[in-house]
C-alpha cells in the first residue's frame, strides 16, 4: 500500500474533475485520480454545445435562461444555484474561448450559436439561439482544452487508478482509497479536500447513450459512507437515441432543423407541444415518442421512429414554421451546411446504421442519458447531507455525479456542460481555500480496510457462482421495462424485489481472473455493485414519489402535485440494504411554480 | 451467425510469451468487434483484457489491431471484415502490458511535449477573441484527433524508434500552429524541427489509413513540414 499526501484530491477527469483541478492547483497542491487517461473521459461524446446568454445573433438575457431551466426542471430546480449558473454562463463561456476551445464562428468572428431545446425567448416563446458549439463536437472540445490547460499547468494525474473508498475521520473528509489498474497496487490519498466528479451512472439501463464507465462510482462510495444521494428518481431519457444501440443524436439536429416523424409520416411532436414542437424539453419529446409507439405508430410497426434531417424536410417544415435567419431571410439548409455542422452524427449513422442521414430518416428511440440527481451540494460545490444542508466538511462534488441542483426534474439540453464548467471552477476554488487553511488529520491504520474487504469478497467466489455479466443484463432489463420513461407501483415494486434478489446473486459471483495485472473483471465487478446499489436507491425514491413531474412520469399519479411533492428527495442506503427517504424544501425565488407547456 | 475470433493473448503474471487463442461467438454482421470482445469477456472468459469506455468512436480507449489493421475496436462491424476468422491483436510500437493493453505513457509523453495547448499572453478581450470562419477552418481537421494512438502505432518510423514524437503528437502541434489565436508557433517549430520531429515522417500515409476520425495526418505532417521549412505559416 502506497501513501502520498496532498492539499486537494479530486476524483474523475471529465470536464467537471478538470475544471476543479485547475483552479485548485492554482493554490493548493492536487492530483486527479481517474480510472481513465482524461481524454477518455464522457464528457467527449457531449455534442451540440453550452448553454450561455451570449446574444451573438439575437436578443439573449441570463435571466431568461434562468426561466428556461426553472420551467425545464419542472420547478424542481433550486432557483438561487440556477440564477447563479445562469449569469456565470457567459463569463464561463468566454473563458473557455480565451482557453483555445474553437467554437464554430459566425461571419464577423464572434461564437456561433444554435437553438436547443427548451431554451426560448421568453417574450415571443420561440426557440432562441443560446447553444454555444463547436460542430457536433462540443464536449470533445471542452474536455480536449480542459485537459491541454492541466498540461500546461502542471496538474498531477494518476490516470488508471479506480477509486474505491472514501476517507471520513470524525465526520470529515480525509481522502481516498484507489487501487492502480497497472499493478492491482492499493494507493492512499491523504487530503484534507476530496472532489468527487466522476460522472452518471446510465449503464443501469440497457439502452443508454452512456459510456462502459458510467458506473456512478462516486455516488456509490459516499452512500456506503452514510452520504444521502439526491433526486435520484429523475433521469432523463434522451429523445433520439440510435435505434437498439443507444448511441447520441444530438438535439443540436433538430436544432439545425430535423424533425421527428412516426410511422403515419406525421410530424407528431406538432400535436404535443404547439410552439416549439420538436424543440420541447427532453421530457416532453421522450414521452410523446413512447405514447407515439405504444399507439403503434412507430415505423414499419417496430418500436422505433424517424428522425429527419434531410434538407428537403428541413426547408418543407421550416417553410411552414414560418423560421427565419438572424438578418429575416427564410431559414433554408443546403447539405454542405449540414455536412459542416454536424459531421460526428453523419459518420455515426453511417458507420453503424449504413444510412446516409442527408439521404435517409435516421431510426431513434429513447435513450438513457443523464442523472439529474447525485450528491446533494450547495452552489460552491460542498456536500450536504441532511434536510438542513448541513456541510460535510472537506467533501466537494460536481457535475452529473452532484446534485446542486440545478436541473431539477428535467435536465435543458446545453446545461450539463454548463454545469461542470460553473461548478466545477467552484468546487475547486472552494476546496483549496478549505484544504489551505485545515490541518491533516492521523489516518487511522486500517484505512484501506473496507476497500480492500469489497474486493476480497468479489475474488473469494472464483470457481463457483455465476458470472457478473448475467446480472447486469438482468438489471438492465427489469430498469428498462420499469423504471424507464413510464412508470408504475406495480412496475416498480417489481423491479425491487429482483433488483433485491440480484444483489443477494451479486455475493456469489465467478471470476475467471486471479490476477493482479488490469484485472478489469475484478474491477468490473465492483463497478457492478455500484449499479446495482444506485439502481436500488433510484427505483425506491422513484416507487415512494407519487407525482408525475418532469423525467418522472407515473401512470398511476400523472400530475404535478406542487402540494404535496414540490420537495428534494434525500435517499440513505442502509448497510442491510434498506432505502430510507427523506424530504427538503426547493429553493424558490422569483419563479413561482405554474403549469409547464411548450 | 458464428464467428472466430483470434486474440493475441499474454498475461505478465504467467505467460513467457504472447500466444493465440481462438474464441466462437454468435454474432450480428451489425456487430462492433468490441461487441465480440465484450461477449467473450462476459461470458467465455472473464480474464481477457483491453480498454473501452464510449464504445462509439469518441473516447479513443480502444484502438487494436484488427485483421492486421490499426482501428478502433467499436467502429469497426463484423460486416465490413468479410468471411473468415477475425484476427484481434494489441497496438504496435507500445510496451505490451497484458492482452490487449499496451503501455500508453510513452504516447500521451511525446503528446505532451509539442506544447499541446493555447499560449497567448496578451490580456483576453472582456468577450471572445474573434476568429473568422476562414481561420476556424484552417485547423479544423486536427482538432478532430481522439488520441487514439492508431496513427502512431501504424508508423513504422516510430516502431523503429520510438523517440520520434509521431504522428499524434504533430496532429496535435498542427491544431495550435494554425490557430490564429496562437503566439507560440516557433516554439513548436522548433522542437519539431529536432531529430525526433517531423524529419522522421517519411510520408509512408500508414497514419492517414489508421485514422479512424479521417484525419488528413500526412497532409498536417506536411504543413508543419513546410512551416518550418518556409519559416511561414501560410
Amino acid at each position: 500500500m502506497r501513501v502520498h499526501q496532498f492539499d486537494v484530491v479530486v476524483v474523475g477527469a471529465g470536464g467537471a474533475g478538470l475544471m476543479a483541478a485547475l483552479y485548485a492547483s492554482k493554490k493548493a497542491t492536487t492530483a486527479v485520480v481517474s480510472k481513465l487517461y482524461p481524454s477518455r473521459s464522457h464528457t467527449g461524446t457531449a455534442q451540440g454545445g453550452i448553454g450561455a446568454a451570449l446574444g451573438n445573433l439575437e436578443e439573449d438575457h441570463p435571466e431568461w435562461h434562468a426561466f428556461d431551466t426553472v420551467k425545464g426542471s419542472d420547478y424542481l430546480g433550486d432557483q438561487d444555484a440556477i440564477e447563479f449558473m445562469c449569469s456565470e454562463a457567459v463569463r464561463a463561456v468566454y473563458e473557455l474561448e480565451h482557453m483555445g476551445l474553437p467554437f464554430s464562428r459566425t461571419p464577423d468572428g464572434r461564437i456561433d450559436q444554435r437553438p436547443f431545446g427548451g431554451h426560448t425567448n421568453n417574450i415571443t416563446g420561440k426557440p432562441v439561439r443560446r447553444s454555444c458549439y463547436a460542430a457536433d463536437r462540443t464536449g470533445h472540445m471542452i474536455l480536449q482544452t480542459l485537459y491541454q490547460q492541466c498540461i500546461k499547468n502542471n496538474v498531477t494525474f494518476f490516470n488508471e487508478f479506480q477509486v474505491l473508498d472514501l476517507i471520513l475521520v470524525n465526520g470529515v473528509a480525509q481522502g481516498i482509497v484507489a487501487i492502480e489498474l497497472a499493478t492491482g497496487e492499493i494507493h492512499v490519498f491523504h487530503a484534507n479536500a476530496v472532489i468527487l466528479a466522476t460522472g452518471g451512472h446510465g449503464r443501469i439501463w440497457k439502452i443508454t447513450s452512456n459510456a462502459y464507465a458510467m458506473t456512478g462510482d462516486g455516488i456509490a462510495i459516499a452512500l456506503r459512507r452514510g452520504i444521502p444521494a439526491e433526486d435520484m428518481e429523475f433521469f432523463q431519457f434522451h429523445p433520439t437515441g440510435i435505434y437498439k444501440l443507444g448511441i447520441l443524436i444530438t438535439e443540436g439536429v433538430r436544432g439545425e432543423g430535423g424533425v421527428l416523424i412516426n410511422g403515419q409520416g406525421e410530424r407528431f411532436m406538432e400535436r404535443y407541444a404547439p410552439r416549439v414542437k420538436d424543440l420541447a424539453s427532453r421530457d416532453v419529446v421522450s414521452r410523446a415518442m413512447y405514447l407515439e409507439l405504444r399507439e403503434g405508430r412507430g415505423v414499419d410497426g417496430k418500436d422505433y421512429l424517424h428522425l429527419d434531417v434531410r434538407p428537403e424536410t428541413v426547408n418543407k417544415f421550416a417553410a411552414l414554421d414560418g423560421r427565419t435567419r438572424p438578418d429575416g431571410s427564410p431559414y433554408r439548409v443546403t447539405t454542405e451546411e449540414l455536412l459542416a455542422k454536424l459531421p460526428d452524427i453523419i459518420d455515426f449513422c453511417r458507420t453503424y446504421l449504413g444510412i446516409d442521414p442527408i439521404q435517409q430518416p435516421i431510426p431513434v428511440q429513447p435513450t438513457a442519458h443523464y442523472a439529474m440527481g447525485g450528491i446533494p451540494t450547495n452552489r460552491f460545490g460542498e456536500v450536504v447531507i441532511d434536510e438542513k444542508n448541513r456541510v460535510l466538511p472537506g467533501l466537494y462534488a460536481a457535475g452529473e455525479t452532484a446534485c446542486v441542483s440545478v436541473h431539477g426534474a428535467n435536465r435543458l439540453g446545453t446545461n450539463s456542460l454548463l454545469d461542470l464548467i460553473v461548478f466545477g471552477k467552484y468546487a475547486g476554488l472552494s476546496a483549496a481555500e478549505y484544504a489551505c487553511q485545515t490541518q491533516f488529520q492521523t489516518l487511522p491504520k486500517d484505512v484501506a480496510d473496507f476497500a480492500l474487504e469489497q474486493l476480497d469478497s468479489l475474488r473469494r467466489c472464483k470457481g463457483e457462482g455465476e458470472r457478473a455479466s448475467t446480472i447486469a443484463e438482468e438489471m438492465r432489463e427489469v430498469m428498462m421495462e420499469h423504471v424507464g420513461v413510464f412508470r408504475t407501483a406495480e412496475g416498480m415494486e417489481q423491479a425491487l424485489k429482483k433488483l433485491r434478489e440480484l444483489k443477494e446473486r451479486y455475493r456469489n459471483l465467478k471470476l475467471d481472473d486471479c490476477g493482479k495485472v488490469f484485472n478489469t473483471e475484478l474491477l468490473n465487478a465492483w463497478e457492478l455493485g455500484n449499479l446495482l446499489d444506485l439502481a436500488l436507491v433510484t427505483t425506491a425514491s422513484a416507487l415512494a414519489r407519487k407525482e408525475s413531474r418532469g423525467a418522472h412520469a407515473r401512470e398511476d399519479y400523472p400530475k404535478r402535485d406542487d402540494k404535496n411533492w414540490l420537495k428534494h428527495t434525500l435517499a440513505w442506503l442502509k448497510e442491510n440494504g434498506e432505502v430510507k427517504l427523506r424530504y427538503k424544501p426547493v429553493v424558490i425565488t422569483k419563479y413561482p411554480p405554474k403549469e409547464r407547456s411548450y | 451467425m458464428e464467428v472466430k475470433v483470434k486474440i493475441l493473448r499474454f498475461n505478465p503474471e504467467a505467460d513467457k510469451r504472447p500466444h493465440y487463442q481462438t474464441f466462437c461467438v454468435d454474432a450480428e454482421p451489425t456487430d462492433r468487434v468490441l461487441d465480440l470482445l465484450e461477449k467473450i469477456k462476459g461470458y467465455q472468459d472473464g480474464s481477457l483484457a483491453f480498454r473501452r469506455s464510449c464504445a462509439h468512436g469518441i473516447c479513443g480507449s480502444d484502438a487494436m489491431r484488427i485483421n492486421g489493421m490499426n482501428r478502433l475496436a467499436c467502429k469497426t462491424l463484423v460486416k465490413d471484415l468479410g468471411r473468415g476468422t477475425i484476427v484481434v491483436e494489441p497496438l504496435l510500437g507500445l510496451p505490451l502490458i497484458k492482452d490487449l493493453i499496451v503501455d500508453m505513457d510513452p504516447f500521451f509523453e511525446h503528446y505532451e511535449s509539442v506544447m499541446p495547448y493555447l499560449v497567448n499572453d496578451e490580456p483576453p478581450p472582456l468577450k471572445e477573441r474573434l476568429q473568422s470562419p476562414e481561420e476556424r477552418a484552417r485547423f479544423d481537421d486536427t482538432t478532430k484527433c481522439i488520441l487514439c494512438a492508431a496513427c502512431t502505432t501504424a508508423c513504422p518510423s516510430f516502431w523503429s524508434n520510438g523517440r520520434y514524437v509521431g504522428p499524434a503528437a504533430i496532429v496535435n502541434a498542427h491544431r495550435f500552429i494554425f490557430d490564429s489565436r496562437d503566439r507560440a508557433a516557433a516554439e513548436r517549430l522548433r522542437i519539431l524541427s529536432n531529430q525526433f520531429g517531423v524529419y522522421r515522417c517519411h510520408t509512408i500515409f500508414n497514419c492517414t489509413l489508421a485514422c479512424p476520425r479521417e484525419i488528413q495526418i500526412t497532409k498536417a505532417i506536411g504543413e508543419v513540414k513546410k512551416a518550418i521549412a518556409t519559416g511561414s505559416l501560410e
